[in-house]
């Protein structure tokens, strides 16, 4: 066992954990955060992506071992349903997600690119920085919409 | 109510808030106390017999609970897997189903089958006892291709030549006299190629055994838990169904994967039991490209006979279609009935004659993938009907208007009678938004560039709403296909509407509010819909063949219909008025020609305090139920139309532009249809460019992860621009026709065409991915590009 200490959406969490958890397995099976999802296991889907240290990784293929000392945001750590951050309002109100699997992914990549990006986004733009995150249900023409309200909202932020 | 939130209304969605803040509640998201984790052993071979499993060192290995096999499964007599539609061979023989054991019984027949489950403390430990099983297998020969299937070896003992059906429809003799007439025959052969749903969430199951009460609880990732219960109850014998309770939590996502019983979900449930513990498995993504029962995987020759003015004659369609190697729980049907009835596409075609062969092949289970058969169907309509035009030297959409039918009811010679439609108002509006006929000025452009451009139509028609019970009931459906509604009405006017069908993406929390707040005339946030719990609902069919609306809205419909009847009764009392005198209007009962009313809160107070009227007069309370079993199948339609531009020098295929214009007759929630419209045809330009289920020649599966199957992402697909016409259907009281399946049902045709328009012939097969595309533009000379 192997013990790892690191803030999760503000909080200090320590743990005793098998060296080979993943930082998603450590999310959603040892803090219960469950708004992590795991997708496909190879970094392909994106489904679990959180930032460390304010970028963005995909939690699948990250042992949590090695974010010790890190500062970890999850899906859960940005906003709450009485105070959305402006990206998962912009979600919402483009209809940007169906089923809801690959939404918590989608939100933390888009928050993400608006960081490296800025925040007026062309299509072009966001469809090439979406390369790593899979949606299945949408055929992400209204994700595209959402990510660019959202990045615009962000600024007002 | 107010247009804000009624039908028609693009409400915002109720169910966002919880996924958006990551607090949706999927199966693996559930954890229940005591939990143990299965890890399933799988074949590593395609065909093999299973000489001697040895499991006595993975028993003892760190943190095993159990390891169970086939034998254990028999001991307690649990049941296989079932195929729930029997279909009859030509000579009227029923088809020849083998054997599905949930855990292998001396034989595995696919990658991926299951031979032994590990129950452990942690998954890994589970995952690592695996490694201890000893399996000695007798490697058979693979049975891959569908062509040279019959020379076997048997799959199954009960299919000697692996046929499990050879199936028809239509009038032979009438479809040959008519071909003898013909002045022009048009012919194809195609390739349906098999897919992988790949709904983001992987499956899961957690079984949970309560020793007290007798009652198993299965947590699974469900498109339709009332059925599962059914099967696992009455077919494969775990507990009868009171003694069974299913939930299928939030499902991410299923597009027809999650419709079926699998191996997994019967072995926790049983499982738990056995080990006294609750189980859970979660597939990682290669199990769930493994095991998932894949789609399409058809082979097809057609042949189209036309007369001198372009007028078809009759329709003959041969295909192979590849149901893998055991019979998934809907397989049977989605080759035949759900595939042949729509041959007859948009157009008036006399006669018509299909043959269906079903293969078992050594490869997984292939079942119903969004469409299930009508994008075969439309594949094979769309693509001969594009040929044919091309053949004629005609123009594509004035060969496809002459066709069209024009005049409603209309029986078609393959089982369907078309209620309503209007085929030319959505060409018409395609056509325009499409700006078609400026078309030639952009290929002339991007010829300048270098630049191979094309343009593909799709009109398509789907069989929605499924199903009529008595009628698939007399095509060998095992089940009844109606839907289920109970409206509750609470003494404060909020409303819980408990549905059998079941939403995984779909916005049911949504569209079903929508109604009832538009029929009610309450706040849509007064509404709550209940659904995947057959606790709580009581029975329902599920979500998949775009019936949600059609049948589940329409069993909701007529649940109010009752609800406001009684509300009539309840309000003459309380208004002292006589019944027949009360209206229901805005949420008000009021008393015709009154200043006399109550709101529909208060009546449902008046309802439950019954102070009002006695016993022997009323019932107390506010609550309805309705079953709804449709009379007819819907009928949604429209036309795609997509423009590709192609480089020759890559074979790279961008698409540059996608007019979809569909015919859904009403429309709840306009942004919620759109929204199902949009992932439709990126999953049907999934199938056309990118994606492809391949096996090996020892069934070896070669695309079994988002690194060798190529998965639509944002940077492969365009904006969509999105157009309705409306012909209300005129079989359900919504006039709804259903929307779910109708972008990946029409799109796959229209990139073909659009792509063989631009290099100039007709032999390209999906998925046109850069390479398929290159070599068909060397194939067909160079002259093209140089244009």
């Amino acid at each position: 066992m192997a013990s790892v200490t690191m803030i999760v959406n503000g909080k200090e969490v320590t743990a005793n954990v098998d060296p080979r958890t993943l930082l998603a397995q450590f999310l959603r099976e040892h803090l219960h955060l469950t708004g992590t999802h795991v997708g496909c296991d190879t970094s392909q889907c994106g489904a679990c992506v959180v930032h460390v240290d304010g970028r963005s990784i995909k939690s699948c293929t990250t042992l949590a071992v090695a974010c010790d000392g890190a500062s970890v945001t999850t899906i859960e750590g940005i906003g709450t349903p009485d105070h959305l951050h402006p990206m998962q309002a912009a979600f919402r109100e483009n209809h940007g997600l169906q089923c809801g699997f690959c939404t918590p992914g989608m939100i933390m990549s888009a928050i993400d690119i608006v960081n490296r990006k800025g925040h007026q986004l062309d299509e072009h733009t966001i469809r090439e920085e979406l390369e790593g995150n899979i949606c299945r249900c949408t055929g992400y023409h209204n994700i595209v919409k959402a990510v660019a309200a959202g990045a615009q909202a962000m600024a007002g932020k | 109510m107010s247009s804000t939130t009624g039908i028609g209304a693009s409400v915002l969605r109720k169910e966002d808030i919880r996924f958006i803040t990551g607090k949706g509640q999927y199966t693996d998201d559930v954890n229940r106390q005591g939990q143990a984790h299965a890890y399933f052993l799988r074949s590593p071979h395609a065909h093999a017999t299973i000489k001697k499993l040895d499991i006595s060192a993975a028993k003892k290995a760190p943190g095993v609970l159990d390891v169970l096999t086939g034998d254990d499964l028999a001991h307690d007599k649990v049941g296989g897997l079932i195929c729930g539609w029997m279909i009859h061979n030509k000579d009227g023989s029923p088809m020849k189903a083998g054997a599905h054991p949930a855990l292998a019984q001396g034989k595995v027949r696919y990658v991926g089958d299951h031979v032994a489950v590990i129950i452990a403390e942690t998954y890994s430990q589970a995952k690592d006892a695996a490694e201890k099983i000893v399996v000695d297998y007798g490697v058979l020969p693979a049975v891959v291709d569908m062509n040279t299937a019959s020379k076997g070896p048997a799959i199954h003992d009960v299919a000697s030549d692996n046929v499990v059906y050879d199936w028809h429809l239509g009038d032979k003799a009438a479809t040959e006299a008519a071909f003898k007439n013909a002045k022009h025959v048009t012919k194809i052969d195609l390739v349906n190629n098999r897919l992988i749903p790949n709904a983001m969430e992987p499956r899961a199951a957690v079984g949970d055994y309560d020793a007290g009460t007798e009652v198993f609880t299965l947590y699974t990732t469900s498109q339709n838990p009332h059925v599962a219960r059914l099967v696992l109850s009455a077919f494969i014998g775990i507990a009868p169904e009171h003694k069974l309770r299913v939930i299928a939590p939030d499902v991410g996502g299923g597009f027809g994967s999650k419709i079926f019983i699998y191996a997994e979900e019967t072995v926790c449930v049983w499982a738990s039991k056995r080990v006294g513990r609750p189980v859970k498995w979660t597939a990682d993504r290669t199990e769930a490209f493994l095991s998932d029962a894949h789609g399409r995987d058809h082979i097809t020759h057609a042949e189209l006979a036309l007369d001198d003015k372009g007028k078809i004659l009759a329709f003959r369609v041969k295909t192979k279609a590849n149901l893998g190697a055991y019979l998934s729980t809907f397989s049977s049907c989605v080759p035949t009935y759900l595939y042949a009835p729509l041959l007859s596409g948009q157009y008036d075609i006399p006669a018509i004659y299909v043959e269906v062969e079903g293969i078992y092949t050594t490869t997984a289970p292939v079942d119903a993938y969004r469409g299930a058969g009508r994008p075969e169907a439309t594949f094979v309509v769309e693509r001969v009907m594009e040929v044919a035009a091309r053949e004629l030297g005609m123009d594509p959409a004035t060969f496809r208007r002459k066709n069209f039918v024009k005049s409603f009811p209309h029986q078609t010679p393959v089982i369907m009678c078309y209620d309503t439609g209007n085929y030319t108002a959505s060409l018409d509006l395609a056509l325009e938004m499409a700006d078609y006929k400026n078309f030639g000025k952009r290929k002339k452009e991007s010829a300048k560039n270098g630049k191979l451009r094309g343009i593909g139509f799709s009109a398509y028609i789907e069989a929605c709403g499924i199903a009529p019970s008595a009628a698939v009931g007399s095509l060998g459906a095992g089940v009844g296909l109606w839907e289920s509604a109970e409206v509750r009405v609470n003494p404060v006017g909020t409303v819980e509407v408990l549905t059998g069908s079941h939403s995984h993406g779909q916005g049911h929390e949504t569209t079903f509010a929508q109604l009832v707040s538009d029929r009610l005339g309450i706040d849509i946030n007064s509404v709550a819909i209940v659904h995947g719990d057959t606790d709580k609902v009581q029975f329902g069919m599920g979500t998949y063949g775009s019936r949600s609306g059609s049948v589940g809205m329409s069993a909701i419909s007529k649940a109010l219909d009752k609800v406001i009847a009684k509300g009539k009764k309840v309000a003459s009392y309380a208004l002292e008025a006589s019944e027949k005198d009360i209206e229901f209007k805005d949420g008000r009962f009021s008393v015709a020609g009154t200043d006399k009313s109550l709101a529909f809160g208060e009546v449902a107070l008046q309802a439950y305090i019954a102070h009002k009227f006695t016993g022997a007069e009323l019932e107390p309370g506010l609550k309805e139920g309705a079953f709804y079993d449709p009379t007819n199948f819907t009928f949604p339609s429209g036309v795609h139309i997509c423009e590709v531009e192609i480089d020759p020098d890559t074979g790279v295929t961008s698409i540059e532009k996608w007019t979809a214009v569909d015919d859904f007759g009403n429309v709840i929630n306009p942004m919620i249809v759109e929204g199902q419209v949009h992932g439709g045809i990126a999953q049907g330009i999934g199938q056309a460019l990118m994606e492809g289920a391949h096996y090996d020649k020892d069934g070896q599966l070669v695309t079994a992860s988002y690194m060798d199957y190529t998965m639509p992402r944002a940077d492969n697909l365009p904006s969509f621009q999105i157009g309705m016409t409306n012909t209300p259907c005129t079989t359900n009281p919504l006039g709804l026709k259903g929307c779910g399946e109708a972008g990946a049902i029409a799109s796959p045709p229209a990139v073909i065409n659009a792509i063989t328009d631009a290099i100039g012939h007709e032999n390209i097969a999906m998925p046109a991915t850069p390479q398929a595309v290159w070599m068909a533009i060397q194939a067909s000379g160079s002259k093209i590009a140089a244009e």
